[in-house]
């Protein structure tokens, strides 16, 4: 047993013992237990930390990363396009919106619930925008303003039936689908589409890029610097509290991971021929985020969407007001859903009757899922969000690329949703075995 | 024991409970002093979870008075009584399996710094308040879902004192668990009573109530049926008080002759 922590003390755990022998002020014995698995120091304790955390089921990003490097090698394979500038901009633009929408999905499901209304909601964000911007003439921003807060709205109306009504999310949301659905197409009238006028924020959303090749490092840059710095304060205000700190050496490898990551995806943007810099789709996708993950592991709030995902009962009786928790994140998951619907619209140059309609829906939630956010609530980060969407969008845009057929792209889409699902269930089962759920 | 004070830090009067056609509580009276553990013991049905409820604030009392610390009061919402300062732990834990150790114990009264979660204060505070119980835990930094138990209950036990309650009341703490986990749930009881809470012990283990309690309150059928010494008290007095065995035809019918007897 290497990994084992090597406590002189071993018999410790024994609270008869531990009362009768010697109080434990009077040992200055850590109250650890012996039969703890420490992590050893150096890269085998890495290494054995991990095969023991697969082995536990404890997954992580794990499949995800094997999946997008089984997708780059397949495709690049098969078409030696499929890793250029313009094919990877291609999927950071078509992630973003995407993207956006799951980010609140993955809100939900950490809920434990559902949101199948998604789609619907971004079609009415995408046709309020229009028909305001366009028809009735108002200026761009409130335009915007006014597409996000109405998927808002239409969230938290479906998280009031959900929490103070007690109908299932399922149908709730299922209800909105249909019914947005319809709002949307009663808005867009009898034009059923209305274009993009030029030079837009909406236009701007998806097809602007920041060509200067400075933006794109400049980002890379400050991102890395965010990422270290926040792990060094970390471990130094740990360390200064007397609590045990992240190694140097743990907080310079994964540094170096992020800016490996952060700079390559920077040069292949700004660098090769054809490419045209940083898209501002992916900044925004970039900046919700962060400001969610931080949202969800960092406040108040995001610990009570924990709670209430993990055992409800439990976070009623902390006081935790369970039903504005529920609202707040149906009305998250909306107005994001609104806001990912403008950058669908963006990308088909306008709103149109079929905005969040089709595979829509499928594709967000597929990509929560995917990225490894559970279905039974309660576990989960928001980054899946990102990790789930860029899976789906290379998948799509190799096939394209190599030319296959609409009905096989869903069907392969559709297998790998299953993959992650099962994924999700034998590791949940795996972890109930290995005493970790 | 630790010095008990005189006047009780909670004392229900003449408390009744009526659920539609039940009468769950009947004129119960009952006692907690700082520093003291009073077992509430009684068959399935007698009204003890009932009690305990209304004390919790899940159920407002019909009929009586409450006292904190002398002056009467009014529990209506679980809120009122945590304010007060009466921490209960449920039977079924109410624990988040999937939040690590320090997430559930701060769970519902967080440490803040401007409003973001002030993660290393409260991981230091959580080793002080397991330290200071002697609660052995692998890690405050695992889900609770992977410990065991009896480390679960503890857990359950030491977050229930993170707002430095008055009163605790523990329903039935040891009844899933294992003999040396028991234990270790006993001595965290007696902990309790040196730092000078008041515990309400709910329990139908006769051997951890005499181990551990220095009181015990009898309800049967929803009403008082006798408060014991524990030191002075035999085993059998307490079970009779329980199953009824001091109220039935043959103890009447001595009690009867008894007084003709003395009469003549």
């Amino acid at each position: 047993m290497s990994d084992l922590a090597k406590t002189p003390e071993t018999a410790t755990d024994n609270p008869g013992a531990a009362t009768t022998e010697a109080e434990p002020s009077a040992a200055p014995v850590p109250a650890v237990d012996p039969r703890l698995l420490v992590r050893e120091e150096g890269f085998k304790g890495y290494w054995s930390e991990f095969t023991r955390k697969v082995r536990g089921g404890e997954l992580g990003s794990l499949p995800v990363l094997v999946g997008l490097i089984v997708i780059a090698v397949v495709f690049q394979l098969q078409n030696s396009n499929f890793l250029s500038a313009s094919s990877i901009a291609n999927v950071a633009v078509y992630s973003s919106g995407l993207g956006i929408m799951a980010v609140g999905i993955v809100f939900v499901l950490l809920l434990g619930e559902i949101d199948l209304s998604v789609g619907s909601v971004a079609g009415v964000g995408a046709a309020v925008w229009a028909v305001l911007n366009v028809n009735h003439g108002w200026n761009d921003w409130s335009a915007v303003l006014a597409a996000v807060l109405s998927g808002l709205v239409l969230g938290a109306l479906h998280g009031f039936f959900f929490a103070k009504i007690g109908v299932p999310a399922f149908v709730v949301t299922l209800a909105g689908f249909l019914g947005w659905s319809g709002l949307q197409e009663w808005m867009m009238g009898g034009e059923g589409s209305i274009n993009t006028p030029s030079g837009s924020i909406v236009e701007n959303l998806t097809n602007y890029f920041f060509e200067d090749k400075g933006v794109a490092y400049g980002v890379a840059l400050v991102a890395v610097l965010a990422y270290a710095a926040s792990l060094l304060m970390d471990s130094r205000r740990r360390g200064a509290a007397g609590l045990p700190a992240r190694p140097t050496t743990e907080v310079l490898l994964r540094t170096g991971i992020v800016a490996i990551l952060c700079f390559a995806v920077a040069y292949v943007l700004n660098e090769p021929s054809g490419a045209r810099g940083l898209p501002l789709a992916l900044v925004l996708f970039l900046a919700v985020l962060v400001v969610a993950d931080f949202v969800a592991r960092r406040t108040t709030f995001g610990r009570q969407v924990f709670a209430v995902g993990g055992n409800p009962e439990a976070a009623r009786r902390a006081g935790i007001n369970v039903d504005r928790i529920r609202i707040t994140v149906f009305a998250l998951s909306g107005m994001l859903g609104a806001f990912g619907g403008l950058f669908i619209a963006s990308l088909s140059g306008g709103a149109t009757k079929s905005v969040g309609g089709g595979n829509t829906l499928m594709l967000v939630i597929a990509a929560a899922v995917i990225g490894g956010t559970s279905l039974f609530g309660g576990r989960g980060k928001v980054w899946s969000a990102l990790l789930g969407m860029i899976v789906i969008q290379s998948i799509q845009q190799g096939l394209n690329m190599i030319g296959m057929a609409n009905a096989i792209q869903y069907m392969i889409t559709g297998a790998v949703l299953l993959a992650a699902v099962v994924i999700d269930s034998v590791s949940r089962r795996t972890q109930k075995t290995a005493g970790r759920a | 024991m630790i010095h008990v004070s005189a006047t009780p830090v909670l004392a229900l009067r003449g408390i009744s409970k009526r659920f539609g056609a039940v009468q769950a509580l009947t004129d119960v009276d009952l006692e907690i002093r700082s520093g003291e553990v009073v077992a509430l013991v009684g068959d399935n049905g007698a009204g003890k979870s009932t009690l305990v409820k209304t004390i919790s604030g899940v159920h407002p009392i019909d009929e009586g008075a409450i006292e904190w610390e002398g002056e009467a009061v009014r529990i209506n919402r679980p809120n009122d009584a945590q304010e007060l300062g009466v921490a209960t732990v449920y039977q079924d834990l109410a624990l988040c399996d999937n939040l690590d150790v320090v997430a559930n114990l701060f769970l519902g009264s967080e440490l803040r710094k401007a409003s973001v979660l002030d993660e290393i204060g409260m991981e230091k505070r959580a080793k002080e308040l397991l330290d200071t119980l002697s609660i052995r835990i692998p890690s405050v930094r695992i889900p609770v879902a992977s410990l065991s138990g009896g480390q679960r209950q503890v857990v359950a036990i030491a977050r229930a004192l993170i707002g430095d309650p008055k009163v605790v009341i523990l329903d039935e703490p040891t009844a899933a668990l294992g003999v040396e986990q028991t234990a270790q749930v006993l001595d965290l009881v007696e902990r309790l009573r040196e730092r000078g809470h008041g515990v309400i012990l709910i329990s139908h283990n006769m051997a951890d109530v005499r181990a551990v309690a220095d009181k015990v309150a009898v309800l049967r059928l929803g009403r008082n049926n006798g408060f014991f010494d524990v030191a002075t008290t035999s085993h059998e007095e307490i079970i009779s008080a329980i199953t009824g065995a001091t109220d039935n035809a043959v103890t009447r019918r001595q009690a009867r002759t008894a007084t003709k007897e003395d009469a003549k």
